[in-house]
């Protein structure tokens, strides 16, 4: 149940036009450079890319199906259907070992293999561009070091047409814009270092931009929030009822380090992140970041709440009553740390309900981390709710306290359930 | 055929309270650790969710967090001249089974012991004379003390949050507090949770007759806190499901919500459950433990070697394993000559059941938890004189009506027929307006010749061992101590103005098939003598260096308190023991 897809065929379709103009496009393999190199003598390197190849969480995709890691093969849920990241250990054979510097800068900044063939954007080159040739290569360094697992991996499971690589030249042309990112000097170099962070190696657009029907993001609604992978990635600009208005800077930090702050609580994707990732970045990175994310505009919008008295509004109260304010209170503020505010946390007010259905649904665990390692759990209620009292009971919560939402619908409660059945 | 699986350098049977102490403890000092539980994993959010956490046929009669017969029982009889028979359906105590032990189904009732409680023997006969003692009655000194312990159960309740209001800061008595009290080092880390109305009213009506009466310490916390770990808890919900049931708001102090969210982000630690310990290993000498045997839910045996073994099952368990693994002398009643086994006791429990005017009296009884509550202490251990009643021992009394759950909370006058619309009528009327503490006087078991653990000669487990047997009857001693307390009790409650007071006393014989607490305590008792006590005072095994015995199964006697509050700081102190002296030095503690 990811958004885009009920465009499934307007977007073969498109594919079918622009297949004559494909067809033009050539291969070319990519030369390889010798300037610049990733240095095995050069230990600050090293560090820098081990550091880097975290906030760029490669792990995440590329861990290996037995939590090996680097050697692939963890299928990656994508719109269009199944990928299996790759091999990125320095295998001579199956992994990247092979490859030069300029190679695998082209992988991670061109989006090429080294056959000159395309990536699937899955792999974020779109966002890893902005990196600079130094970081890029200090990753290629730390790499280097990892143990090299012979482990053939085939990254491509899509179904016809996506199967075809080269149609991935129209998805560059539209969608891809190559280069390094640019300093603004009348910004802050804390924002400007937060802003290369964001765009580039944290890649938080990937989840976070809403995507047009071919995967590419909608600039205009940059880091305004996007559902995948049954969840919604929030909007994290500065919109103060579905983004991070209401948060300080020390808020944005606290959540990206801990997995939690006096708000909210990261879980599924994000709470991966937050384990891999944010929790081990360094404290002036997170700042930076939080000054960056702090100033992305939010865009206005005004939705007026369900009347009180509406009948579904009351049965959402009802069921709010016995099965949630136990925890989270009669007023949605919960326990700082403990159990999210839902009066406040973006999550709940996203502009989709999906997160939150989900979680009703088939409950949450919440990112444990060194600092906050509590890792509390939200119980499934799917089980002992129907889909109309799911739907009663997430409209409620939506439309409760300062929250404004369209009523959520028992059809797509429904919907949602069957999604997460097919996907367990 | 055993698997021999790779060394580590200690291994803990059973995963509760105490076991995760020391697997805390020993982690951080950097020791290689595995636990091995018998039962399963338990997670708040999956095991006992809020949204049916709640359910008393399901966890209340049906035990399903417990222990279950078919795995493993013991057998039971009054009198040494008896046949034991296996006990077939829990009734006098549950043992408790799978990952946080007892520490998740219990009330959390957090006490400490008194000083004297510590010294017993030493302290009766210096104030009474020795033969002021029953002479079969084997009580003996701990060979530890309050003030050595008083870090140590600091450290529990500041792990746990413990809820209260001290009585005894520094020697210096508080208000609001037990005056009775040792003194405590510094407050309760969270206020008293708050009382409900007849919890409230007892507490006047015992002030009101020259008492003084406080709250009862709760590991059910009144606020949100955060413990030294950093682990988070929530505030009490008093949704009155806490004995028996496991808490679904991450309220209730156990090894989930305090201390195994760290525990297992730990490299050095590994836990394994469903797993069965069937056997302590020991080299040819016997003086030296060298792992474990244990059992998956496979049927699969393995072998764990360990440099330290850490025995921290139920106290029943304890003994059972070391009497199978022939560690230490059993203790023989006849002979009296033997350790493993003596001293065996539990808890001299009764109550009060009254009845008010219900249009003057709605209690609500389900606005409650576990260890809410106002008590009095004047009548324990040995804060009063005991010189003129001809018994010794004594317990806390209070209202800690725990809960009103729907199908046990019956509430009848006597002469009510048991069944009918009468019996419906009765239960209508009385619901709000009655009051039945559950353990309303708590009571101290002393310890006796004649009550204990062997092996039973009839009756085997799946894995053909013996069954554990308890021979366990009350003395006259627990008898009169409870006729004097259950009467003071009843005179409470009456000047709270119930119409009707019905005293139910304990009596002999011990009626297995009656709850009476989960408080069994000792069969391998601490203390400074190996002749009468199966550890030392730090916990370790006077025959096996290596092995180091905690919970409740080292208490040479009961006192008239919740025992966990003191096997907890028993496991802190042991574990400062081993860290501070015995890794650097691994031998006996305490010359033999």
């Amino acid at each position: 149940m990811v958004a885009g897809m009920s465009t499934g065929a307007a977007r073969v379709s498109l594919v079918i036009i622009l297949l004559p103009w494909l067809a033009l496009c050539s291969a070319a393999p990519v030369q390889a450079a010798t300037f610049g190199a990733s240095d095995q003598q050069n230990f600050a390197q090293i560090e820098r890319g081990r550091y880097l190849t975290r906030v760029a969480d490669c792990a995440a995709c590329h861990a290996g199906v037995d939590h090996t890691p680097f050697a692939g093969g963890r299928p990656i849920e994508t719109p269009f259907g199944m990928l299996q990241a790759s091999n990125i250990t320095p295998d001579g054979a199956t992994g990247i070992g092979s490859w030069s510097d300029a190679q695998f800068d082209a992988a991670m900044r061109a989006g090429r293999m080294p056959d000159g063939s395309r990536l699937y954007p899955a792999m974020p080159y779109a966002y890893y561009t902005k990196m600079s040739r130094a970081d890029v290569l200090a990753i290629r360094a730390y790499l280097n070091t990892v143990p090299p697992v012979h482990h053939e991996v085939e990254s491509n499971q899509l179904p016809f047409p996506y199967r075809m690589r080269s149609l991935m030249a129209i998805w560059d042309a539209l969608y891809f814009k190559e280069g390094e990112f640019r300093e603004d000097p009348s910004k802050s170099p804390a924002w400007n270092r937060g802003a290369y962070l964001v765009e580039g190696a944290g890649h938080c657009g990937a989840c976070h931009t809403p995507k047009t029907s071919l995967g590419g993001d909608e600039l205009k609604h940059a880091y305004q929030g996007y559902a995948l992978q049954g969840w919604f990635a929030p909007d994290i600009t500065d919109n103060e009822e579905m983004g991070l208005g209401r948060w300080s800077p020390t808020d944005v930090v606290e959540y990206l380090k801990r997995g939690h702050n006096k708000y909210s609580a990261a879980s599924g994707p994000m709470g991966e992140e937050v384990v891999d990732s944010s929790s081990r970045w360094t404290e002036p990175d997170l700042q930076a970041i939080a000054e960056y994310l702090k100033g992305l505009a939010a865009q206005q919008e005004t939705a007026h709440p369900l009347a009180a008295g509406d009948p579904v509004m009351t049965a959402g109260a009802a069921i709010y009553w016995d099965a949630c304010s136990a925890c989270h209170k009669a007023d949605g503020s919960g326990i700082p740390y403990l159990f999210p505010d839902i009066a406040h946390a973006p999550s709940v007010a996203s502009r989709e309900p999906t997160t939150l259905i989900r979680v009703v649904l088939q409950g949450a665990e919440t990112a444990a981390t060194d600092e906050e390692p509590t890792g509390p759990q939200m119980p499934a209620f799917g089980w002992q709710l129907t889909d109309a009292q799911v739907a009663a009971v997430v409209t409620y919560i939506r439309n409760s306290w300062s929250h404004a939402a369209p009523a959520v619908s028992e059809r797509e409660v429904r919907a949602a359930r069957a999604s997460l059945a097919s996907t367990r | 055929m055993t698997t021999k699986l790779p060394a580590k350098d200690a291994v803990i049977i059973g995963l509760g309270w105490t076991g995760s102490i020391l697997a805390h403890e020993l982690t951080e000092a950097g020791l290689d650790v595995i636990a091995i539980e018998r039962g399963p994993w338990r997670n708040t959010a999956t095991d006992f969710a809020p949204n049916y956490a709640q359910d008393e046929l399901r966890y209340r009669i049906r035990h399903e967090l417990f222990l279950q017969p078919a795995q493993t029982t013991f057998t039971f009889r009054n009198k040494m001249d008896q046949n034991a028979l296996p006990i077939r359906n829990w009734g006098a105590f549950m043992p408790p089974n799978g990952v946080g032990g007892g520490g998740v189904h219990w009330n959390a009732e957090t006490w400490r012991f008194l000083p004297s409680d510590f010294v017993l023997r030493t302290h009766l006969t210096q104030r009474y004379g020795a033969k002021f003692l029953p002479q079969d009655m084997s009580i003996q000194d701990w060979g530890v003390t309050y003030d050595e312990l008083e870090p140590h159960y600091d450290r529990f309740e500041y792990l746990c949050g413990t809820s209260g209001t001290a009585g005894n800061l520094n020697g210096q008595i508080q208000p609001g507090g037990n005056p009775f009290e040792g003194p405590r080092s510094r407050p309760y880390p969270t206020p008293a949770q708050q009382q409900p109305f007849s919890h409230a009213l007892f507490g006047k009506a015992a002030a009101e007759l020259g008492y003084k009466p406080f709250p009862q310490p709760s590991g059910n916390l009144s606020q949100a806190y955060t413990n030294p770990l950093n682990v988070r808890m929530g505030p009490c919900t008093y949704c009155g499901f806490c004995e028996w049931f496991g808490c679904g708001n991450y309220s209730k102090a156990s090894p989930q919500t305090t201390l195994l969210p760290v525990l297992m982000r730990k490299a050095n630690f590994e836990a394994r459950d469903l797993c069965e310990v069937t056997r302590i290993n020991t080299d040819s000498s016997g003086k030296r433990a060298t792992g474990v045997t244990f059992v998956d839910a496979s049927g699969n045996e393995y072998e764990q070697p360990a440099d330290l073994v850490i025995l921290s099952a139920f106290t029943i368990f304890n003994v059972q394993l070391l009497l199978l693994s022939k560690i230490g002398t059993p203790y023989d009643p006849l002979s009296n000559k033997g350790v493993i086994g003596r001293n065996f006791t539990h808890q001299t429990i009764s109550d009060v059941e009254s009845f008010f005017d219900k249009s003057k009296f709605n209690f609500n009884p389900f606005i409650a938890s576990g260890a809410i509550g106002m008590c009095i202490d004047e009548f324990n251990g040995d804060n009063f004189d005991h010189g003129p009643h001809g018994f010794v021992g004594g317990g806390y009394m209070g209202q800690v009506q725990t809960n009103g759950r729907p199908i046990q909370t019956a509430p009848i006058p006597p002469g009510t027929p048991r069944w009918g619309a009468k019996w419906k009528d009765a239960v209508r009327d009385n619901y709000l307006s009655a009051l039945k503490p559950g353990t309303g006087v708590h009571g101290s078991m002393y310890s006796y010749r004649d009550v204990y653990v062997d092996l039973d000669p009839t009756y085997r487990d799946r894995f053909d061992r013996p069954l554990a047997r308890i021979t366990m009857d009350f003395h006259d001693n627990e008898i009169k101590q409870n006729a004097f307390l259950t009467d003071k009790f009843a005179e409470i409650f009456r000047a709270m103005g119930a119409q009707q007071v019905h005293k139910i006393y304990r009596k002999a014989p011990y009626d297995v098939t009656e709850y009476q607490t989960t408080h069994l305590c000792g069969g391998a008792v601490m203390g400074t003598d190996p002749k009468t006590s199966a550890v030392n005072r730090f916990s370790q095994s006077w025959d096996v260096p290596n092995l180091f015995v905690t919970g409740a199964s080292n208490f040479p006697q009961n006192a008239g308190y919740n025992p966990t509050g003191t096997l907890a700081a028993l496991a802190f102190w042991s574990a400062q023991a081993i860290r501070s002296r015995y890794l650097r030095n691994p031998g006996p503690l305490v010359p033999a």
